[in-house]
């Protein structure tokens, strides 16, 4: 099934009729929307717009459910996030957010009734090791204990290890970069933190600028894994949405792409935003990111055929014979985009020889 | 249409093919499974739950099946799932049916935040309802059995659900007895049905009561709360009611709740309201019909009272 025509993208595209939803359908549609983390999202979206009147009591029970430990979970990305704050301030390094704890933290739509599994943040690379320390005298310890993984994070990738907090146990993850170092496309970090904003009356706190903020959604979306594929369109339509009235935003875009090297992640995202959720995008900017951000044909519609099924929910009702390989193969690609093949050749070759332990993790 | 109206063998094969909608204690649940101590525990523990056809909302699609791997020959387990996702590792065969049940209060107090959850047995007489939180080993279950088998309605042994309105939502599923008690059950009930026994769980000994049939069918009826009772098994003690401090209740409740902490303000509220409008006692007992008998004492203490 084409992702476009799955019950959980046309309830939160709006083309659904609610009142003559037969309860089969209400049924999938919860199930869908539950796969895909976005039941939190659809409650506050017709909470809004005042059609949560409309929905079945036995439906309803489930988006409230889920709504209630959204909520919950804003609460506590909150709490991390003045704790992390208090943290950095102590050694005088900004604390820029990014991802859902930037758009929840920020009042954003796309942060409402979102799910989190952790806190992402940015800080430049001259400072990790001073700002590692800072978190690990406050409680936060690190997950990787293997020598490799440490190797892996710490030379490769754009982040250090995960740290969780010894009692709360809730995780954060410390980028420098939003890509990795050993990635074919190469956004400068600099550029990023030049251009970071304040969050209005959170001293302390920044998030990227609101084109930044995009083309971040979509390289992470578009050069990774499709686990919460839907969930981060989703973001990315709402971030849409809103930035569009902000002045300047849509002439910067494109260029921004350009200079940080994400023109075809940006043009997956605006292209699959509009498919999937029908986001208004001026057609000037459309034509724009086609000419620079267009793959070669016989790449699209391969490409396609992939996105199609990982930006389905992971859901029974949405498989089709080739979901299963489509993610496979996604999945191959993003290493591949990570690394180029002479070390991801030597990872790969390392994962298979030593095998993680389960207990490590 | 209740799970009874048709031959065990007309349920076995719906188990086994497109599976059986079943309200269950007010949540519709799919169950799929070709597991014949799955088909056989339903028959005969959920015998008077209302089947509904497959055009419904089902809050729960569950399946139990055997795990495809070499140990299906050797020592075969049985796998829960709930929409294709397994949240326990696979538990030993003979234990297919104490695993719908696991599953199902897992299902129950991870998808039904809308309600305080609190780990704890409620029964109702009178129109009021006891919530009976308790450690295991406390002889909650053992109580809660031996009340409803003389004229308590069960709500629920396990979770005790909370409405927004301050009622106790029924689930009225069966009650799990462990060790012990199973022998103490059928002395006290000799008409109450049980299933089979199941050694070596991780409780222990393991056997299901089924609900009784007049709670089965009232289970679309919330109650109201009336007492909270903190129940303690003492060998040979004599029964004995002690009125407890409100705080100790509310922080028990809290405590023993599920999603306290997740409903923030508002489970707050609910815990308070709850408090508010009950009696909160200590209640040791060595003799279950000396129990049944200060329980029915309370109530028509608490039914004078109101009248």
């Amino acid at each position: 099934m084409h992702p476009a025509d799955c019950l959980i993208v046309r309830a939160l595209r709006d083309t659904l009729q609610l009142t003559s939803l037969p309860m089969r359908e209400w049924d999938l549609l919860i199930r869908q929307g539950r796969k895909a983390g976005l039941l939190a999202r659809l409650h506050w979206q017709w909470t809004q717009s005042g059609q949560i009147k409309q929905v079945p009591e036995a439906a309803l029970a489930h988006l409230q459910s889920a709504r209630i430990i959204a909520d919950k979970q804003a609460l506590a990305v909150r709490w991390e996030v003045s704790q992390i704050r208090t943290t950095l301030l102590s050694i005088g390094v900004p604390l820029t957010l990014l991802k859902g704890a930037a758009y929840g933290l920020s009042g954003l739509a796309a942060g409402r009734g979102r799910v989190f599994s952790d806190v992402d943040m940015l800080v430049p690379k001259t400072h990790i090791a001073l700002v590692e320390a800072a978190l690990k005298m406050r409680g936060w310890v690190a997950t990787q204990h293997d020598a490799y993984d440490q190797h892996y994070y710490r030379n490769w990738m754009h982040e250090i290890p995960p740290l969780v907090h010894l009692k709360r146990l809730t995780v954060i993850d410390v980028h420098h970069a939003i890509l990795p170092e050993t990635a074919r496309m190469k956004p400068d970090p600099a550029l990023l933190l030049d251009a970071v904003r304040a969050i209005p009356g959170e001293s302390g706190l920044f998030t990227l600028a609101p084109s930044d903020m995009v083309l971040h959604s979509a390289s992470h979306l578009f050069c990774g894994e499709f686990e919460h594929g839907l969930r981060d369109l989703s973001d990315i339509d709402l971030l849409l949405r809103e930035f569009s009235t902000t002045a300047g935003f849509w002439d910067e875009l494109v260029p921004r792409a350009r200079q940080l090297d994400l023109m075809r992640p940006l043009y997956y995202a605006l292209h699959w935003a509009t498919r999937l959720f029908a986001t208004p995008i001026p057609t000037n900017v459309l034509n724009a990111i086609d000419t620079c951000g267009r793959p070669l044909a016989p790449v699209k519609q391969f490409m396609d055929i992939l996105l199609k099924r990982a930006l389905a929910p992971d859901h029974v009702s949405c498989h089709d014979a080739l979901s299963a390989t489509a993610r496979m193969l996604l999945y191959t690609r993003a290493h591949w985009l990570r690394m180029p093949p002479h070390l991801l050749a030597y990872h790969l070759a390392h994962k298979a020889l030593f095998p993680p332990r389960a207990a490590e993790n | 249409m209740i799970v009874t109206d048709y031959p065990f063998e007309k349920i076995r094969r719906k188990l086994a093919g497109a599976g059986l909608y079943l309200n269950i204690g007010g949540f519709v649940s799919h169950i799929r499974s070709d597991i014949d101590l799955v088909a056989e525990g339903i028959y005969q523990l959920y015998a008077g739950a209302p089947i509904l056809d497959a055009d419904c909302f089902a809050d729960f699609h569950i399946a139990l099946k055997r795990p495809t791997n070499h140990r299906r020959w050797l020592k075969p387990q049985v796998l829960f799932s709930f929409d294709d996702f397994v949240p326990f590792k696979p538990l030993p065969y003979a234990q297919a049916f104490a695993l719908l049940e696991w599953g199902l209060n897992w299902c129950i107090s991870t998808h039904a935040q809308q309600f305080l959850i609190i780990h704890a047995a409620a029964v109702e007489k009178s129109g009021f309802t006891a919530i009976l939180p308790a450690p295991p080993g406390s002889g909650k279950s053992t109580l809660t059995a031996g009340l409803v088998s003389r004229g308590w309605r069960l709500l629920s042994d396990e979770l005790t659900l909370i409405t927004q309105a301050g009622m106790i939502q029924p689930i009225a599923r069966p009650i799990s007895l462990k060790n012990r008690s199973i022998e103490v059950i059928r002395d006290f009930a000799p008409d109450a049905f049980i299933g089979k026994v199941v050694t070596d769980t991780i409780k222990g000994t393991v056997a299901h009561m089924r609900a009784p049939a007049d709670s089965v069918a009232r289970v679309m009826e919330p109650a109201a709360p009336g007492w909270i009772i903190f129940p303690k098994f003492v060998a040979d003690a004599p029964a004995r009611l002690e009125s407890a401090e409100r705080s100790y209740a509310f922080i028990e409740l809290a405590e023993n709740a599920f999603n306290y902490s997740l409903q923030g303000t508002e489970g707050f509220l609910r815990l308070g309201n709850l408090i508010d409008c009950t009696e909160a006692h200590h209640f040791s007992y060595g003799n279950l019909e000396e129990a049944v008998a200060m329980f029915d004492q309370l109530a028509r203490s608490k039914l004078n009272a109101s009248s």
